[in-house]
């Protein structure tokens, strides 16, 4: 009853929600599908009515269908209804759907930009974790291109919720979008020292994921991570931290030296086994940089090896595979220490779990010796009849010839042995590997010729034999061998003791059950093996023998011509020919074997793989060129029965196609890959080259005719491979007999054949020689190509797209979009208490409102938007405010979440950007965390060119250029390209230099948007003037010494005649006091250290001494020259006033916005503030001209509002707090000395009223 | 980077599927399937990784549940073991004492956590009191939107399980860890 009342007031409670269609579902387990299909019904009505309850219910119910396999993109639209529901319960339901079934073809996506955007800035956190949650699954290129800079602001917002989930979700942003990459790098390398664990954890996450796909980009972040790594107690971070080392240590060994310390003692300490084992691996990842040039680092090893051991020996199977895992890398570079655990490892090998025997076997690989090969391969044949499955047994197989193969059969002292290893590999039944062993036998035979002899008799054995191969074809590989007996016992039939009979063997009827491919090695190796029994029988006057062959030619090769086969057909039918030919000649008793022997003549030597494509094009051939016209539509149409007729006979064929296409040349490379793979002139030696062949899918598409042979599969008459194992023993033992014996004799006697390589090596190893002297060929290589690895990444890798360069920076046309007719409402929503930036912006807005209105339509001109961009964001200048732009409220909300985390503020986070990696990694100790010490040492590898009493000034203009770029290679050959230039026209560079790097600065803003271009600025201004000489100065504060500060003066000759003799004095005041060389009296002038011919400049720069910085001064001077012209000279003087301002007592110095709130809150500061009306100039002007003019740089910086910081040489704080609206503009100050303050801020009111 | 989380039980019947790169529907379910056949015929005793060429699967085994983590070789092995392990847990703090029913019934709670685990194949957050305390606002953030709707809902799935005496019947009960499916409010 009261069922029936709630079913009628509310009817649609009782349309199912989710737990009603799951149980639905369980109850219909016969008709499942017919069940679904009703409820897909029932979800498409509840989908057209207009409740958003109920929609967000169906959609709910179609995440799980999608989970069962349906398709539900039919939905997608109504997923972004309910996306864009106000709840947010069902807006998480949107997004759920929309991760689970959008992609990038989804074309409703592009509908969601808007409402992502918005929930993006939403009020609450949740909408905005759900929305980027989302986004993270179904981001598109151009999602990434419009959100990319909203999900940026994110990544400073107030709530390290959002913060963390911005920053992780920055990487699939870069995945899409590539050109955002470097402009919000910065902030996410800030993030690093994010105060929230999980931000910073976040932060790592990412750049890892990137450094790990181009390393060399992130190398200059090593120091940071560094101190991470040795700061962090986050196993987390630890482990990312450290995989991302083993990343770079191979491209800085010097990296890997210093962190072997702390990697080690994180080993000792940790108790946690995935840190454990993360080091471990980052430990051997180092050694095997350090290799070589290392002195000694067993300790390490040993330290790695024992700690593998223990994990190797540990019950719990993860941690015994991964223990092997690791183990295997050890193996590459220290193989010894890994062979004295060969118990261990060969014990792995009886392991019931799968995965740790294939482990196990990859790292017997690298433990053979020529010692104990034998021993191990016995061992591995074993295992090889005892396995179960095929899969694991051709893993053996396949490791087998890959530890005797390895290194160009180093390790191989007997290949009788080894030949009939091969043999006794080829009984194994259903084996996919046939033509692994193929290859092996025709490498072998072909390179090692002392072994021919031998293995031309243990192919005819086996092509006598053939028959127990190929008894069950049709799922049997095997065969293939057959293909390389054929081969060799054709090639090389001189060695053959029967020719007569293994030519029979060939000619076999069954033989035209075989593969196509190999019945056309059988019938042309038959033609050579004919050749060589009529060559045999020359001699003989019956020659019986030799028309018996002939006959034999006759009467079996018809079955060939009629084979299917064209491959075959062909040589087939030209054979018979020539036999039929060569049989006439022989009834009229013509001596025909030499002729027909040099059919077949000649060496075949071994080509190495990578031969043909070294050869270099001959000048003057393009291959792009055509050669014939291009071909029509119609034509390439006529060509079709080719393409098919390829398709058959891969191998053979080569498809004729003229069309060059990509795709086309991949293909005919693919095709000639399989035809090099199966022709035997080509041999390859590397395990590569038998994975191509392996790949070649010819074989199994062949259809062979399945015959049924139950015989054993023992061939009778072969020798085992145990034999040769007891053979070789004894040979062993004699030759160690024999060689007692006669070092008695002569102790100097020369070891024989290739023991003579390594002598440092034990003695038992090299003790073993070779049974015979075997000449192993080496490929042959065009003249100068190197058998090099050059390949080349995958062109459709995504990440191929972000190998840019970080260090480099940003340019113009870098920025990242801003869609601008919603940044007022996103720009609030980061920061709670800013309200009058939006007020400063509605009048701005109105500029725009026509073009807003074009915009509505989806299709962005992103052009205009730029524009538009522009008047509502303002950019200033210095690279600082990159990394810190964002928020200018922010540090005083941030200061109570930060005060209680232990942060080391500003000068250690600046000595990680401002050191450089190469002063961090050749420097033994850590650097020191002061900032002073970090541009000492950046500074000290200048050369220093220009005058010594410049040298003073070094310091300081390092560290101006520091703050643009943080690549310190670059910075010292754009310093010395910039001294050299200054020589030339000082006066000119300087100015250009200037502009040029505020023109720079402007764009590494964290807001990115498109800008004026900012005027040309110059801090030089004019000291005095005639009509002989020109003098302009700059004042900057010495980094280095508190009481000093640096006058650049450029001069420059206005007349035409010769400056010379230059004397520049000051009258000293009793606080400010030029610097004389020693020795000099107090009234002395110094003399300027060029001559200037007529129109040059240069620049000279005079230390001065002061005492206190907190006033202005001005310093009265006189330069005294002589101008001197063809004929005469004139004593000259020029008087000038040196205006101190306090300004040139701030060093330009970074700050970080933690440390920055921490500075305000401590409350030491004293506060005054200025206020300046009329400043007619975009934001981002201002604060450059600030930054320029007076050393500040900008902490944080969120609209119209930024907190900027600067430092007096005698290390005063100044922190500003500027705020526009209008055309007012507000600086609130702080300074722990009040007189410096108020002088500062004239100074900046002076700035700006002279503009 | 993780590539896909799959939760399937011991028959292969998936109970949550999260892909981080795209695969069309038909796609998703052969890779299920071949996961969980690869997974399945593993005893309990071999290790929990199974290598491809270019990523590996990491799982754990739950009495009726596994938990599969594909992964790239940017992960640690052991690393992401204990994440399932946190995920195991957290899943278990928040459904109290979960079984696979829970998964059944509640899909969708299952990945609200996972999202404050895992983001975009990225390890977002691996401390289980901080992914709880997000899980449980955002509940509580929907129990207040519910509000006068949510009431009657509540009321007649209520009166829809009373309806329902053959429920306990369909459950499969192969393990003891799974109990009568919490009806707890939607």
């Amino acid at each position: 009853m009261a069922l029936k009342i709630v079913k009628g007031s509310i009817d649609r409670m009782f349309d199912k929600n989710l737990q009603d269609l799951v149980r639905g579902i369980r109850n219909h387990k016969e008709d499942e599908a017919k069940y679904i299909s009703t409820c897909i019904d029932e979800i498409k009505q509840e989908l057209k009515q207009d409740n958003i309850a109920v929609k967000a219910n169906a959609v709910c119910k179609l995440t799980y269908l999608q989970m069962l396999g349906y398709d539900v993109s039919w939905a997608a639209f109504n997923i972004v209804e309910v996306m864009s529901s106000s709840k947010f319960t069902y807006k998480r339901i949107g997004y759920l759907a929309a991760s689970q079934c959008f992609h990038e073809s989804t074309d409703v996506i592009m509908l969601t930009t808007n409402q992502i955007r918005k929930d993006l800035s939403s009020p609450n956190q949740y909408d905005t974790g759900v929305a980027l949650t989302g986004l993270s699954c179904f981001v598109t290129p151009d999602l990434a291109r419009d959100l990319a800079n909203d999900i940026m602001t994110l990544m400073s917002h107030t709530k390290p919720y959002i913060r963390k989930k911005a920053v992780l979700i920055m990487y699939k942003v870069f995945l899409k979008y590539p050109e955002s990459l470097r402009p919000a790098f910065p902030r996410l390398k800030e993030k690093l020292e994010d105060p929230d664990p999980g931000v910073q954890s976040a932060a790592v996450n990412v750049i890892c994921e990137l450094a790990r796909r181009n390393p060399k980009n992130y190398l200059s972040l090593a120091p940071l991570f560094f101190k991470l790594m040795t700061s962090s107690t986050n196993n987390w971070v630890l482990i990312k931290i450290i995989k991302l080392f083993g990343a770079l240590t191979p491209l800085e060994p010097r990296l890997g030296k210093k962190l072997i310390e702390p990697l080690t003692n994180l080993i000792h300490s940790t108790s946690a086994m995935s840190l454990l084992y993360e080091c471990v691996n980052t430990v051997i990842a180092v050694l095997i940089s350090l290799s070589s040039g290392m002195p000694n680092h067993s300790a390490s090893i040993q330290l790695c090896v024992q700690k593998l051991r223990i994990l190797i020996e540990d019950s719990d199977q993860n941690l015994k595979y991964l223990g092997l895992l690791a183990m295997s890398k050890i193996l590459k570079t220290h193989p010894k220490s890994v062979q004295s655990h060969k118990d261990l490892i060969l014990q792995c090998l009886d392991d019931k779990d799968e995965s740790i025997r294939l482990r196990a076997l990859d790292l017997l690989y690298g433990m053979v010796s020529k010692k104990n090969l034998m021993e191990i391969v016995k061992k591995l044949m074993l295992h090889v009849d005892k396995a179960e499955g095929t899969t694991y047994r051709d893993e053996l197989l396949t490791k087998i010839i890959d530890i005797c193969s390895q290194s160009n059969y180093q390790y191989i002292t007997n290949f009788e042995w080894y030949i009939s290893i091969l043999v006794e590999l080829t009984r194994l039944e259903g084996t996919r590997h046939g033509h692994l062993i193929a290859s092996q036998m025709l490498d072998v035979a072909i390179r090692v010729k002392a072994i021919r002899a031998f293995a031309v008799a243990q192919m005819a054995t086996l092509l006598d034999n053939a028959h127990l191969l190929t008894g069950n074809t049709q799922r049997n590989g095997i065969c293939e061998v057959l293909y390389a007996a054929a081969w060799i016992c054709g090639e090389f039939s001189e060695h053959l003791e029967n020719p007569m009979q293994t030519l029979e063997a060939m000619l076999r009827p069954k033989v035209a059950t075989l593969p196509g491919h190999i019945q056309a090695v059988y019938v042309q190796n038959a033609a050579k093996l004919f050749a060589t029994v009529l060559k045999g029988e020359e001699g003989n006057t019956d020659g019986t023998a030799a028309q018996e062959a002939s006959q034999l030619m006759i009467d079996r090769l018809p079955l060939f011509v009629q084979s299917a086969n064209l491959e075959v057909q062909e040589r087939a039918s030209c054979i018979l020919q020539l036999v039929k030919y060569i049989q006439k000649l022989q009834q009229k008793d013509v001596e025909v074997a030499e002729e027909v022997d040099a059919l077949f003549a000649g060496e075949l030597n071994p080509v190495a793989p990578k031969a043909q494509k070294k050869v270099p094009v001959p000048e003057g051939l393009d291959l792009d060129a055509w050669i014939n016209e291009p071909p029509s539509e119609s034509e390439s149409e006529d060509e079709q029965p080719k393409a098919i007729f390829a398709k058959e006979e891969p191998k053979h064929s080569r498809p004729r196609h003229t069309e060059v296409d990509e795709k086309e040349l991949a293909r005919r490379r693919e095709a000639r890959k399989q035809e090099q793979a199966n022709n035997p002139f080509y041999i390859k030696a590397s395990p590569s080259s038998q994975k191509v062949y392996q790949e070649a899918p010819g074989v199994e598409h062949i259809p062979v005719v399945q015959i049924d042979l139950n015989v054993p599969l023992k061939v009778p008459g072969l020798p085992m491979s145990d034999q040769y194992v007891k053979m070789e023993e004894e040979r062993r033992q004699k030759e160690r007999a024999e060689k007692k014996k006669k070092e008695k004799k002569k102790r100097k006697e020369k070891r024989s054949g290739r023991g003579k390589k390594h002598d440092s090596a034990p003695e038992s190893e090299e003790d073993i020689t070779p049974a015979h002297m075997v000449d192993i060929v080496t490929e042959e290589m065009p003249e100068n190509a190197l058998p090099s690895d050059d390949d080349e990444r995958d062109p459709t890798d995504p990440h191929k797209a972000l190998d840019i360069d970080l260090d480099r920076p940003l340019a113009d046309s870098e920025k990242l979009p801003v869609r601008s007719h919603r940044a007022a409402e996103a720009q609030k929503s980061p920061t709670d208490g800013e309200t009058e930036n939006a007020t400063l912006q509605e009048p701005k807005k109105k500029n725009s409102k026509e073009k807003r209105e074009k915009k509505r339509d989806k299709e962005r001109d992103r052009k205009k938007s730029k524009e538009e961009k522009k008047k509502k964001k303002h950019k200033h200048e210095d690279k600082e405010e990159d990394l810190l732009g964002g928020q200018a409220d922010e540090p005083v909300l941030q200061s109570e979440e930060t005060s209680q985390v232990a942060e080391p503020p500003t000068s250690s986070s600046t000595t990680a950007e401002v050191s450089d990696l190469d002063f961090w990694l050749s420097n033994a100790p850590v650097p020191s965390n002061t900032q002073e010490a970090a541009t000492v040492a950046a500074a000290a590898p200048e050369p220093s060119v220009t005058a010594p009493d410049s040298e003073p000034d070094e310091p300081k203009d390092t560290e101006m250029e520091e703050t643009k770029s943080s690549k310190h290679k670059k910075k010292k050959q754009k310093k010395e390209k910039e001294e050299k230039e200054k020589k030339k026209k000082k006066k000119h560079h300087h100015h250009h230099h200037h502009s040029d790097g505020a023109g720079e600065e402007s764009v590494q803003n964290g807001t990115v948007e498109e800008e004026e271009p900012l005027p040309p600025m110059s801090n030089y201004c004019l000291l005095a003037e005639n009509s002989y000489i020109k003098m302009v100065y700059d004042i900057q504060g010495n980094l280095q010494d508190g009481s000093q500060v640096v006058v650049s003066v450029i001069f420059e000759n206005k007349c035409s005649s010769f400056l010379k003799s230059m004397e520049f004095n000051v009258l000293d005041s009793l606080n400010s006091k030029l610097q004389r060389p020693e020795g000099s009296g107090p009234h002395d002038g110094l003399v300027v250290p060029f001559q200037l011919p007529p129109g040059v400049s240069n620049e000279a720069r005079f230390v001065f001494t002061v005492q206190s910085i907190v006033m202005p001064q001005k310093l009265k001077g006189t330069l005294t020259f002589i101008v001197k012209n063809e004929d005469d000279s004139t004593h000259e003087k020029l008087d000038f006033k040196l205006h101190f301002t306090c300004t040139s007592y701030l060093i330009t110095t970074p700050c970080y916005s933690d440390a920055f709130a921490k500075l305000l809150e401590s409350g030491d500061l004293k506060s005054s503030s200025l206020r300046l009306e009329g400043v007619n100039m975009p934001f981002h002007h201002l604060l450059a001209r600030i930054c320029f003019h007076h050393h500040f740089s900008v902490v944080e910086r969120i609209d119209s509002c930024a907190s900027m910081y600067s430092r007096s040489i005698q290390g005063h704080h100044v922190c500003l707090l500027v705020k526009t609206s209008a055309q007012t503009v507000s600086i609130d100050a702080k300074c722990d000395e009040p007189t410096l303050l108020g002088n500062v801020l004239d100074e900046i009111k002076q700035t700006f009223s002279q503009c | 980077m993780i590539k896909a989380i799959l939760i399937f039980n011991n028959h292969g019947k998936p109970r949550l599927i999260r892909f981080y790169q795209y695969f069309s529907e038909d796609m998703q379910q052969q890779i299920i399937r071949e996961t969980f056949h690869l997974v399945s015929k593993r005893d309990d005793n071999v290790c929990n990784f199974l290598e491809g060429s270019d990523y590996k699967l990491i799982y754990r085994h739950y009495a009726t549940l596994y938990f599969v983590f594909c992964v790239d070789s940017s992960e640690s092995e052991l690393g992401i073991l204990d994440l399932i392990q946190v995920f195991v847990e957290t899943l278990d703090k928040c459904f109290e004492n979960v079984c696979e029913l829970d998964l059944i019934f509640h899909m969708d709670k299952v990945h609200y956590i996972l999202q404050e685990v895992v983001m975009g194949g990225m390890v977002l957050e691996t401390n289980m009191n901080e992914i709880v305390a997000q899980v449980e606002v955002q509940n509580r953030m929907e129990k207040s939107e519910g509000g006068l709707s949510a009431a009657p809902a509540r009321a007649v799935s209520a009166v829809k399980n009373m309806n329902l005496p053959e429920i306990p019947r369909n459950i499969n009960i192969g393990d003891i860890n799974i109990k009568v499916p919490s009806l707890s409010p939607f």
